[in-house]
């Protein structure tokens, strides 16, 4: 019995095994090049998000009891303190909208483009576990709610990472803490313009081209130059840690510690970037021209 | 048939539910360490069910841990066809092994399972150290005994039920 069992099945078995191989390596050399399988991605994905949510769930229900069981008091020293804060934060948009209005002008007499605000919205760490190899997260909105491969994300303190696939209702995003990940940057204080990569690190990032005589020092804030494309200019990314300059070497060591507290935020916003926005708008101006 | 329809059931819960525990949320420290339950899972029913769970299967499951994941696509696929595909190859030794040489047999193909990852990732330019690839391995093996009395369990009862 068993012997027949395997004399019949093993051929078939080894075929079926070298041809899933030989898919499989298609399918890899695919989808690293070229990028193609996006739709294939979106239906495996479909059926993986019930999953996603399933897991998600619990620490979304645990966080909800917390919320409904935070005691009166604590409600009230947080009511407070978020009062406080709003009246800063107002008092700092009042003469942002003063700025606002000067640099606009400024800008008018300059000639240059107006600069469009960009579009925000609040999108939540999803509870699951992306690729352990990479610096990953899950968030909750995807293609059907306008997000797009390499959207900037951000919270309050720093720019977080950006969308590397989208789902149908959830998105992958990489972290600028990634080691593959290059994000165009600018010291603050000058406009020097570097490029800060990932180290694999969750609170360092490495600014690799800074050149000896450079003027950097530790403490000076780096924002997004908008360079790259992908980021908006003008979004905090991190602040310079150390500043090592080797003589022998072309480049100095420079680390910055990311302004975003990487792994602690919950809820990011992704922003729709008003430099992307003509570029989706120029297909529906145009049909009216013809 | 319709054994086989109330037989899998079972079984491709224990696949799902292994699939969400490759997702959930493990603290920082704990991350590295991650048993890997998928194949742990399939490892047990190829070895179990050669006919039913096979290489087809592994090739399914890894697509779709390759998406939940956000890695290469086919990446797990791969890696599951190949210890599946050596788990049904030598399905009657493994039955007979006694409980050591089969979580010796276990942790081999788990070593392996890692490093087609390592090998992929190599080849895609994503540059890991290699002693990160060892957590699993270690943990999956612990974590055998464990798996088989539970997935046995399972088995006994869909066998008894039919």
């Amino acid at each position: 019995m068993t012997s027949v069992d395997t004399v019949s099945r093993v051929p078939a078995l080894g075929v079926r095994f070298a041809a899933l191989l030989i898919v499989s390596i298609v399918l890899m050399v695919l989808d690293h090049r070229q990028n193609h399988l996006q739709a294939v991605r979106q239906a495996v994905g479909a059926a993986v998000y019930p999953l996603q949510v399933i897991v998600d769930s619990p620490f979304r229900l645990w966080e909800w009891i917390r919320e409904g069981t935070t005691e009166r008091n604590q409600l009230q020293l947080e009511v407070s303190r978020l009062q406080a804060e709003r009246l800063l934060t107002n008092a700092r948009l009042q003469r942002m909208t003063a700025l606002e209005a000067e640099n606009a002008r400024l800008r008018d007499l300059l000639e240059a483009r107006d600069q469009v605000r960009d579009e925000v919205r609040v999108a939540e760490i999803m509870a699951v576990d992306a690729n352990p190899y990479r610096h990953n997260i899950v968030i909750d909105i995807g293609e059907l709610e306008g997000a797009y491969d390499g959207q900037a994300i951000v919270d309050a303190a720093g720019v977080i990472g950006q969308v590397i696939e989208t789902g149908l209702a959830n998105s992958q995003a990489m972290l600028i803490s990634d080691p593959s990940h290059s994000l165009p940057v600018e010291v603050n204080r000058n406009g020097l313009r570097t490029i800060a990569n990932g180290t694999g690190e969750i609170d360092r990032l490495d600014l690799p081209f800074v050149t000896n005589n450079a003027d950097i020092r530790p403490g000076d804030l780096l924002v997004t130059s908008g360079l790259g494309g992908a980021f908006p200019a003008g979004y905090p990314v991190a602040i310079v840690e150390t500043v090592t300059r080797v003589p022998q070497e072309p480049f100095a060591d420079v680390t910055a510690r990311p302004a975003a507290s990487l792994d602690q935020v919950r809820e990011v916003m992704l922003i729709w970037s008003a430099e992307d926005q003509p570029a989706d708008n120029q297909p529906a101006e145009e049909t009216p021209d013809e | 048939m319709s054994r086989g329809v109330s037989g899998r059931l079972p079984v491709i819960i224990t696949i799902v539910l292994a699939i969400m525990l490759t997702v959930v949320p493990l603290p920082e420290w704990a991350e590295p360490f991650r048993p890997n339950w998928v194949a742990l899972t399939l490892i047990y029913w190829a070895m179990m069910m050669p006919r039913t769970w096979s290489v087809g299967t592994a090739w399914i499951v890894g697509i779709i841990v390759d998406v939940a994941q956000g890695t290469i696509l086919g990446q797990h696929a791969l890696a599951l066809c190949f210890i599946v595909f050596f788990t049904v190859r030598f399905h009657l030794l493994m039955r007979v092994f006694p409980m050591q040489q089969l979580t010796a047999t276990v942790f081999a193909l788990i070593a392996l399972y890692q490093f087609i990852l390592f090998w992929v990732n190599g080849v895609a330019g994503i540059d890991v150290p290699l002693s990160s690839y060892w957590g699993p391995v270690i943990t999956s093996t612990l974590f055998w005994p464990v798996m088989m009395a539970f997935l046995s369990g399972i088995r006994m009862r869909v066998q008894h039920g039919r």
